[in-house]
């Protein structure tokens, strides 16, 4: 494996399994009387937020808190960021203080790969801007995993907020490299120009895909990145590109709903569509501390000159 | 223990120690001295340290049953996160855990290794019992010790006591993982530690 996690298109079949084996034996640790393990003691994982966060993070926290690393938080509001500090200079600041991994979270595409220009740690990318979110799309493919048995041949689809989705983009590169194939919908003003080159298809149909799918992943309308008019209203969106009980009931009847969350219940996704069985949305944040865990485990558990 | 692990499939060359019948023989040897030991092997469970461990411990186990017609609990136990070598190497896979669904607490649990050499292993795997829960006693059984211990931790129950130089390997293979049965001292070149 990579010395970082920046991009979910950055890993190989092999590193990727070897991550959601490793969390899957993490996950039985859990369910003991004492889930805690000695790991990572003495080494220090920096959280370094500048976008709100609440799931990423306290998952991130938990998962290091678990293996026994230190664990420093850091939010851009409070701290000098507000005073008008540059990334490099706050990047310094962590270098100094000596952290073994930064997990970042920053509204700018590429900044957790400026970071490792500056750290000698690992950087672990928490969501870039509208760029990537790996370990999102590795506990995406690990739920899916779980509940459906594999991942080769999985037919799944992403729906909604496309263009501004960094868990899109995540999980298009990673299920293409676990041999999923994934379907994009959104209405066309949703999609980003480059879709063409990406390896998955694009349909404008939800309901047409439906029926073929064996996992359907819906998407949040992202309300603060929305600044052009890109559909007419959020009713005429949810009518054509939510997921309701009526458009469940065409998906095969294994087939799972996933969410990344947070939801806008009544816009993407129904509440009934939220709370059924057949939602992971509950069991994502549980498998998100998991594979959390062994993503700090595999960059840090081992040697540190590599 | 993992320190020992050789390529799977591959015969090595060097003195062979133990055939398959000399390493039955200690398991059923080692199988009556636990019930011995435990007066009739209870309470007792059997944790197999992987890789090897694992199917020396379900192979006690099926002696224990046929010997005493007891049915002994068989898990296993993976010590890799509690290695105070980690560092040393990049990340390692993990093994599997699986403890049986009784449980440990109040037990006596039987760890199983196949080569018992610095003593770290072991007391990785006791920290790692630690936080499984509260066993009664702690007894150890290894194939071969091999000597060289750095840590005041011995056996219980021994196959072999095989005396090495530092710098020579043991390699144990067993049916389940290898295909066949044998123990061999391999004269150390590039010593795996």
């Amino acid at each position: 494996m990579n010395r970082h996690l920046i991009s979910a298109a950055d890993l190989s079949l092999d590193d990727a399994v070897a991550i959601l084996d490793t969390a899957e034996e993490l996950a039985r640790l859990a369910e003991r009387p004492i889930p805690k393990l000695p790991t990572l003691r003495g080494r220090t994982v920096v959280n370094l937020f500048y976008e709100d966060s609440t799931r990423t993070r306290i998952s991130f926290e938990a998962a290091a808190k678990r293996l026994s690393a230190d664990v420093i938080n850091f939010s851009a509001k409070g701290s000098s960021v507000a005073k008008g500090e540059s990334l490099k200079d706050t990047a310094l600041t962590l270098q100094a203080m000596g952290a073994d991994a930064v997990v970042i979270r920053h509204g700018g595409s590429g900044a957790p790969y400026q970071l490792t220009n500056w750290i000698a740690g690992s950087v672990v990318n928490a969501g870039d801007g509208t760029h990537e979110h790996p370990t999102q799309a590795l506990l995406d493919a690990f739920t899916m995993r779980r509940r459906l048995g594999r991942l080769d041949g999985l037919r799944v689809a992403i729906v909604g907020d496309i263009l501004h989705s960094r868990v899109a983009r995540s999980n298009v590169w990673l299920l293409h490299t676990l041999g999923a194939s994934v379907v994009l919908v959104a209405p066309p003003t949703l999609l980003p120009v480059a879709v063409g080159a990406w390896p998955c298809s694009v349909s404008y149909d939800l309901s047409a895909v439906l029926p073929q799918c064996d996992v359907v992943m819906m998407l949040r309308v992202q309300n603060e990145r929305m600044t052009d008019a890109y559909f007419p209203s959020v009713r005429e969106y949810s009518r054509r590109y939510g997921l309701d009980d009526e458009r469940m009931g065409l998906l095969p009847a294994h087939a799972i709903v996933m969410h990344p969350g947070p939801m806008n219940r009544g816009v993407e996704i129904t509440a009934d569509v939220a709370d059924s069985p057949r939602s992971t949305i509950v069991e994502q944040v549980t498998n998100g501390v998991s594979v959390r865990m062994a993503v700090l485990y595999l960059l840090l558990g081992g040697t540190e000159a590599r | 223990m993992p320190d020992d692990v050789p390529e799977t499939g591959r015969r090595p060359a060097g003195k062979q120690v133990l055939g398959p019948e000399e390493i039955r023989r200690a398991l059923t040897r080692i199988g009556h001295e636990i019930l011995e030991r435990t007066e009739g092997a209870a309470d007792v469970v059997l944790l197999g340290i992987p890789t090897r461990g694992v199917p020396l411990a379900r192979r006690l186990a099926r002696r224990l049953t046929e010997t005493e017609g007891v049915s002994i609990p068989v898990g296993s136990l993976d010590i890799t996160l509690y290695r105070d070598d980690l560092r040393l190497r990049p990340a390692r896979t993990l093994g599997h855990t699986e403890v049986p669904p009784a449980g440990i607490d109040g037990r006596i649990v039987v760890l199983v290794d196949d080569v018992l050499f610095s003593g770290r292993t072991v007391r990785a795997a006791l920290d790692a019992l630690g936080d499984l829960g509260r066993p009664r006693a702690v007894q150890l059984a290894v194939l071969v010790d091999r000597g060289h211990r750095e840590l005041p931790i011995r056996p219980d129950y021994v196959g072999k006591n095989l005396p090495t130089a530092t710098r020579e390997e043991v390699r144990v293979r067993l049916t389940e993982v290898d295909g066949e049965d044998s123990v061999t001292l391999v004269a150390g070149g590039q010593a795996a530690r």
